[in-house]
Formats: C-alpha cells, sequence, structure tokens
C-alpha cells in the first residue's frame, strides 16, 4: 500500500512539474474560462433576478469546458516522446497511474475554480463562498476528473483524440453535471440541506461508481 | 543454460494483417543478439511484445521465466527497452526524468543512481539540461540511460543507433558490450548489418514474421555478411 501510494504521488508530482515548468494548460484552462464567463455576462444582458437562477449552470459549464482542455493535455502529454510507454513498462499497478492522473487533473480544476469563483462572485453578485458550494465543487471536479482520465487514456492513442474525449466524455459525466448543477442552485439560493441532500447523495454515487471503474478499467483501456 | 527468453509459436494480428507468422525464438543470459530484417518484416512488433507493450495473438512468450501476457509484471522489472522514442518528458530535466523512472521502479538511491548512469552515457555534466533542448542524439544516450536505470536482466533496443553521431555510437557499443558481458541478455533491432555483425554474439535474420535464418556473429566475415542476409530474405520470399 505504501508504495502504491508512492507511485500515484511521484506521478502526480510530475504532472503537477511539468504543468508548472510549461504553463500550458494552467492558462489555456483559465482563458477559456474567463472567456465563458465574459460570454454568459455580456451576451445574455441577464436581470439580478435571472442572473441568480443561472448562476450554477454557468460555473459549470465554465468548469465542464475548461476541464475538458485539462483532462486532453493530461493524457496527451504521456504521448509526447512516446512517454505512455514508459509508464506503461514500469512495474507498478496502472490503477496507480490513473489515481496519479486523477489526483493531478483534480487540483488543475480545483485551481481553476479557485481563480474563476470570485470573478463569478462580482460578475453575478452573489457570493460563491459557501462552504455546501466549496463542497459540491469538490465532488463534482472528482466525479468529472475519474470518468475524464478513463475516457481520455481510452482517446489517446486516437489520432482525433481532442474531438474524441468531449463525444465520449459529456454523455457519460452528465449525471454527474446534473447533479452538481442542482446541488449548487441549491446551496445559492440558500434551500434547506434537506432538499439538497439528494443531489449530494447523488454526486457521491457517481463519484463512487466513476472511481471504482475506472480503479478496475484503466488497466485494459491504457493498453495498445 | 536455460534461455532468458524463449518465443515459440509466436503469431500477432492487427485485424486481418498478420505481422508474425509461428515466431520461433530463444536467448540464453549473456548472449548478444541482433535481429536484422527488411522494414515490415515484424522487428518492432517482436520486440514490443517481449516489452509487455503488445498482447500476441498466438504462441508461447516467457522472459526470465515468466510467462507473457500473465505475469507481465514480473517480466517489466527485469526488462529495459529503447525504442523509437526517448520516453522521456520534454519539460523536465535530464536528472528530474531519471529520477521520476528511479521511482516508479522503486530503486533505493536515485540520486546515485542517476549520477552513475549519466556517467556511463557521457553526459555527466548535461543532467540539468531540460530534454526538450537537447538534440536527438543526447536525447538517445538518455534513453539509453533509462532502459539501464534498474540494471535489467534482458535489454531489449529498437534501431538504438538512429541519430547518433559516431563517437555516440561507439560509446552504445560500449555500453551494450559492457551489459551483455555481465551476463545479461541484449536483443537489438537493426538496419545495420555490419554493426550487427561486430558488437553481437549472435545474428538473426526476421522475415515476413518469421526467422529465417541465425548464426553466430563469429562465422560472418564483412565479405559474407550480404550474401547471407539477402540468401536469408529471398529464401523465405521464394519460400
Amino acid at each position: 500500500m505504501k508504495q502504491y501510494l508512492f507511485t500515484l504521488f511521484t506521478i502526480t508530482r510530475k504532472d503537477l512539474t511539468v504543468e508548472w515548468r510549461s504553463r500550458e494548460l494552467l492558462s489555456s484552462m483559465l482563458v477559456l474560462a474567463l472567456v465563458i464567463l465574459f460570454i454568459f455576462n455580456f451576451t445574455l444582458e441577464l436581470d439580478i433576478q435571472a442572473r441568480s437562477s443561472v448562476t450554477a449552470g454557468a460555473l459549470w459549464i465554465t468548469f465542464a469546458f475548461s476541464g475538458t482542455l485539462g483532462l486532453n493535455r493530461a493524457l496527451a502529454l504521456e504521448q509526447e516522446n512516446g512517454c505512455l510507454d514508459g509508464l506503461l513498462l514500469a512495474p507498478v499497478d496502472r490503477s496507480a497511474i490513473f489515481f496519479g492522473k486523477l489526483l493531478a487533473s483534480l487540483v488543475m480544476m480545483l485551481l481553476v475554480a479557485a481563480i474563476v469563483l470570485p470573478l463569478f462572485s462580482l460578475f453575478f453578485n452573489t457570493s460563491l463562498f459557501l462552504p455546501g458550494l466549496l463542497l459540491v465543487i469538490l465532488l463534482g471536479s472528482l466525479g468529472y476528473s475519474a470518468v475524464g482520465v478513463l475516457l481520455a487514456g481510452m482517446a489517446v492513442r486516437a489520432r482525433t483524440r481532442d474531438i474524441l474525449l468531449p463525444i465520449l466524455l459529456f454523455p457519460v459525466v452528465l449525471p454527474v453535471l446534473v447533479a452538481a448543477v442542482r446541488a449548487s442552485s441549491g446551496f445559492l439560493a440558500s434551500l434547506p440541506f434537506t432538499d439538497v441532500r439528494f443531489y449530494l447523495d447523488l454526486l457521491l454515487v457517481f463519484d463512487a461508481v466513476y472511481l471504482t471503474v475506472g480503479w478496475m478499467a484503466f488497466n485494459y483501456v491504457i493498453e495498445d | 543454460m536455460s534461455a532468458t527468453i524463449e518465443v515459440r509459436s509466436l503469431v500477432m494480428r492487427f485485424g486481418h494483417r498478420t505481422v508474425l507468422r509461428g515466431l520461433e525464438f530463444a536467448a540464453s543470459p549473456g548472449e548478444f543478439v541482433a535481429v536484422v530484417g527488411p522494414n515490415g518484416a515484424g522487428k518492432t512488433t517482436f520486440l514490443r511484445i517481449l516489452a509487455t507493450l503488445l498482447r500476441p495473438t498466438e504462441g508461447m512468450v516467457r522472459l526470465a521465466g515468466f510467462d507473457l501476457p500473465s505475469r507481465s509484471g514480473e517480466v517489466r522489472r527485469r526488462i529495459g527497452y529503447v525504442s523509437h522514442q526517448p520516453m522521456l518528458y520534454g519539460d523536465l530535466s535530464a536528472a528530474q526524468n531519471l529520477r521520476f523512472y528511479c521511482s516508479l521502479y522503486g530503486l533505493s538511491s536515485p540520486e546515485a543512481r542517476v549520477d552513475e548512469v549519466m556517467e556511463l552515457v557521457g553526459l555527466a555534466k548535461r543532467s540539468r539540461d531540460q530534454v526538450r533542448t537537447c538534440p536527438h542524439g543526447m536525447q538517445q544516450r538518455l534513453a539509453i540511460a533509462r532502459a539501464v536505470l534498474h540494471e535489467p536482466q534482458i535489454l531489449l533496443l529498437d534501431e538504438p543507433h538512429t541519430g547518433l553521431d559516431q563517437d555516440a555510437c561507439a560509446m552504445l557499443d560500449d555500453v551494450l558490450r559492457r551489459v551483455s558481458a555481465a551476463g545479461k541478455t541484449v536483443v537489438m533491432a537493426t538496419h545495420d548489418l555490419f554493426r550487427a555483425a561486430e558488437i553481437a554474439s549472435r545474428v538473426d535474420v526476421l522475415s515476413r514474421g518469421v526467422i529465417v535464418a541465425s548464426t553466430p556473429a563469429a562465422r560472418l566475415s564483412s565479405a559474407g555478411l550480404l550474401p547471407f542476409y539477402r540468401d536469408a530474405v529471398t529464401s523465405r520470399e521464394i519460400y
């Protein structure tokens, strides 16, 4: 177990170090997130009441689109110079590769969220720093990253992977997005916890399902 | 002496295309086998199967006493593989890349081992260079350093001399001779017949998915090398 965790964190650290050196991914994710935010804010010309009702949807569309960029890059990085073969040649449990890459993607998504949330609060005139909403962002990003890394692993060897990933990802991740939007809306509207709990449970269940499927299937999807 | 690599009736198909057609192969500890053959003969596919990166369609493959694909985890600890690509991250330095692989292989003293292999491939002073900025020949040397990092029992090389200058080729030949002399098994796919005969202990000719000829390198003279190769490849084509 100790060696497993060591491998997992080694892969996460490597991905984050590569990103720190290049800063390609975080900057792309941030620019896309900001563009989507501006589009929602300036083109829809929503009044204050309408804004508060669409905030959760706009927030999750932003996370989902910028997250897809990150997921594409997470495994495309391994295709450069044949590094994926280097990983697959290592005598490590391949599920540790899955969890390592998942953790790196999650960190990237949460970093984007940390930068975008204050801007959303400003533009949509709603405080988004609510403990419940932060929990939803964590759970939603976890489920999104889990299914995303698995599908990115499937698409990584395809020449059309940039197109293939969103086509595969969005239908599969829809339950997570729907539950996340509903739970976020509930917290933003200050609904009682009992009204939001169903969607939080749903998020937890889908997170558990996607993590388990990724753990079991990654070994098979990543092979040539 | 028991074989480190045993391959029997190996068949590999990609859809309707059959690349390997009942290939038979064996190599013992300390043996250095050069596999030569024309383009498309199946050399890379054969090496990728030995490296656990492809699952064979049919046949028996055993490395270091472990069957593939069922015991691939044990096999991976015992093999090093150099392919056409260096398997190194461009944004990391040479030493960072090697330290990362040391961690994956669970090596106990990564810093010392990285210094050792960097010295071995003649790059001791370039360890902080970012891989992306290194010329191809240097990346290839680093790929070799990566492959021998965990002191594998079996070293598999696919066209390792590609892109290397004369000095780097001589360095690589020296590394391979030392690895082989230390009792490790080396299998190298190459197009360079003369180099194969010079540094290997055995030359196998792979053509159309099978080994069509195999001979100790010592028996091959410079003059007899091309006729041997052409006869082997042509006989298969006629057959």
